[in-house]
């Protein structure tokens, strides 16, 4: 889960890095507002959940509250990639002298977390490690220390940091370590730190990534979640404890197991096909998930057929069967279903799904030519 | 032979008196696992499964009553990376984590201070160990796998069950199965099951079913041209999978250009492995 700038940067001033005066606003007249209390120069920043929201147009510096006023009401009438802005942040404008890259997040490979600097801030990290990857210094944190002080000196003399900034450095390196640790972020990100014109580091910009599954610890974090990112159909997914993600195909997918869920997706393709989503229903696929998962499916209209693959295993095929069943009297599907049933029961289960006029398959690969053949219109 | 679990395993249940901890302990027992204890802190005392199984309150007390060597945890994500200190601080040798959606900075931590142990850690977020025959830890359903010569390791969970199922109609028998798991952080990888499938005299062949999201799959191919006289084959699922979206597993994640698919592929074509367009096609390579 993203949060957006102004929520990351309130969170990293919590743990004492410093972030410019500012607030956020949700109407022009508000931005005027704040841009008057902050008074001179002022950021008119877009709250929403892309990159490049600058070359979007969705950043701009107002010279008066009378040009705050301007720009914000300009801003939230955009769309930025496809998002509504919702929230401008008024910033105080800073005095930037130079631009530095902070972040903190998990390096899988070396299963620990891992800092990443790069003197060459303001700019896409991603393209500074594509380009010149020697330009970023990268230091591993170990998760039972957390960050020592010598890390954070190290760092700051690798990039080349005036001596007299080390500490204020360390304070911010320091700080940003224990909001990613305390929020169980999976990215924490200063982009850019800038050094001012009166040679003070500042967090002017600020982004945080949360791990969905470390949200119980932190409901408070929790509900900030912006529901403009996701597809309405991956919250209804949510809701049942269905992982859904659509994509741009004609053939719906409906599979117990990630595994096999891109697995189905990928042989509907192989055989002439285009996969419309990956769902997996989880464990036990009960009636009530089976009913949801349907529902959600054939809410896309591009839909021609479904391929439904269940490997039982433990859960038994006939009381899988049963609840296709019973969710189908409940839906009422018009696209042709093919359903491949393996495990315990199985072939009580293929036998009842037949019954009800669905076309049934003894292999994942039958499966998909029998789908890919029905969504062409021929069965 | 085989790997990791076997006749010799003495296993005990990590959230045994869970609905799933009860239900895939008398899955195990009905395979001819040797489960002797279970841990539930609080119900220690009880007795479950017909009154065959003691619940201990820890793990500590549940390893000197029983000599348990192996733990298998079914304790839900909030409680998991406790349970894993505190088998790893009881002393057990093979702990075994079903759990799925654990917190990945609790994941680093736990893996961080095993490291520092010598123990062998299997998953998270996994479907556990099957050697056939012999023991099951975890949830793998044990009829659809036949002993034999090819070992298994696999990062799935129901698209492992497909492999072990294609094996077996083609009569294709397992020496043993790992699910290593489906989390960006885990214990035994790829290259650990490599190295034990390449010492072990059972196995014969291996077969290595990956997915998008990481380098694992990479850094196994290298092993494999460098160390392995076996013959692989293998399955790498995601092809479809956009780019920047959790397929699911936690770890399954194509992300700034690194875990596609097509890359695995070709690292292990280039270790020499036969990579098959869809899991039923395993068992034809492995031929």
């Amino acid at each position: 889960m993203k949060l957006h700038e102004y929520q990351s940067k309130l969170i990293f001033a919590k743990f004492g890095v410093p972030i410019p005066r500012g607030k956020v606003a949700a109407s022009a007249s508000e931005a005027r507002e704040i841009a008057n209390e902050l008074g001179g120069r002022v950021v008119v920043k877009s709250q929403v959940l892309v990159g490049g929201r600058g070359k979007a147009g969705g950043i701009k510096v107002a010279n008066s509250s009378d040009e705050a006023e301007e720009y914000a009401a300009q801003i939230l009438c955009m769309e930025i990639k496809g998002l509504p802005v919702r929230k401008v942040l008024i910033d105080e404008a800073a005095n930037i002298v130079s631009e530095i890259y902070l972040g903190i997040t998990n390096d899988r490979a070396a299963r620990k977390p891992v800092m990443m600097v790069s003197a060459a801030g303001g700019v896409d990290i991603e393209e500074v490690a594509r380009e010149t990857p020697e330009k970023i210094v990268r230091v591993h944190i170990d998760p039972l220390l957390g960050l020592r002080d010598y890390q954070a000196r190290d760092i700051a003399a690798e990039i080349d940091l005036p001596r007299d900034l080390w500490h204020a450095f360390g304070q911010i390196a320091n700080g940003l370590w224990k909001a990613y640790q305390n929020s169980d972020a999976n990215l924490a990100e200063i982009n850019p730190l800038v050094i001012t014109a009166d040679n003070q580091l500042l967090a002017v910009d600020g982004k945080m990534v949360l791990d969905d599954n470390a949200l119980f610890r932190h409901p408070d974090l929790a509900e900030k979640r912006d529901l403009d990112v996701e597809a309405e159909a991956e919250i209804e997914a949510r809701k049942y404890g269905l992982s859904f993600i659509k994509l741009d195909g004609d053939i719906g997918c409906m599979v117990n197991g990630a595994g096999l869920a891109m697995t189905t997706m990928d042989i509907i393709k192989l055989f002439g096909g285009e996969p419309a989503n990956f769902l997996d229903i989880g464990g036990g696929a009960s009636a009530e998930k089976v009913t949801a998962a349907f529902r959600i499916i054939l809410a896309d209209p591009n839909i021609k057929a479904v391929l439904i693959n269940i490997f039982g295993g433990i859960t038994r095929g006939d009381v899988v069967a049963r609840g296709i069943l019973s969710a189908m009297e409940e839906i009422k599907p018009e696209v042709p279903m093919v359903v491949r049933l393996v495990g315990t029961n199985a072939e009580e289960g293929r036998q009842l799904l037949a019954d009800a006029n669905m076309i049934t398959a003894d292999t994942l690969a039958d499966a998909a030519q029998k789908a890919v053949a029905a969504a062409k219109g021929g069965k | 032979m085989s790997i990791l679990v076997n006749k010799d395993t003495k296993l005990v249940v990590q959230g045994i008196t869970g609905r799933e901890g009860l239900f895939h302990t008398e899955q195990m027992l009905a395979y001819g696992t040797n489960v002797v204890a279970g841990v539930t802190p609080g119900k220690g005392g009880q007795w479950v499964v017909n009154d065959k199984i003691p619940v201990f309150d820890s793990v500590k007390m549940a390893k000197e009553a029983t000599g348990a060597n192996t733990s298998v945890i079914f304790v839900p994500a909030r409680y998991a990376a406790d349970a894993l200190f505190e088998a790893a601080d009881a002393g057990i040798e093979l702990i075994v984590c079903i759990t799925e959606g654990i917190p990945v900075q609790d994941m680093m931590r736990v893996r961080n201070y095993l490291d520092q142990k010598e123990i062998r850690f299997v998953g998270p977020n996994c479907p556990g160990l099957l050697t056939p025959g012999e023991s099951k830890v975890g949830i793998i359903p044990g009829d659809i796998a036949i002993s034999g010569n090819v070992g298994v390791v696999s990062r799935s969970g129901t698209l492992t069950y497909e492999v072990l199922y294609a094996l077996k109609q083609w009569n294709m028998g397992v020496s043993t199965c790992v699910g290593i798991g489906g989390d960006p952080i885990n214990g035994t990888n790829f290259i650990d099951c490599l190295r034990m499938f390449e010492e072990d005299p059972q196995t014969d062949k291996v077969v290595l079913i990956g997915e998008i999201g990481g380098t694992d799959e990479e850094k196994a191919a290298e092993f494999i041209t460098d160390h392995l006289t076996k013959p692989v084959a293998g399955f790498i699922a995601g092809q479809t999978a956009p780019p920047g979206k959790r397929m699911g597993h936690a770890g399954a994640i194509v992300e700034g250009g690194t875990g596609l698919a097509a890359d695995k592929i070709k690292a292990l074509e280039v270790a020499g492995v036969r990579v098959a367009k869809h899991p039923e096609q395993i068992p034809e390579l492995l031929q």
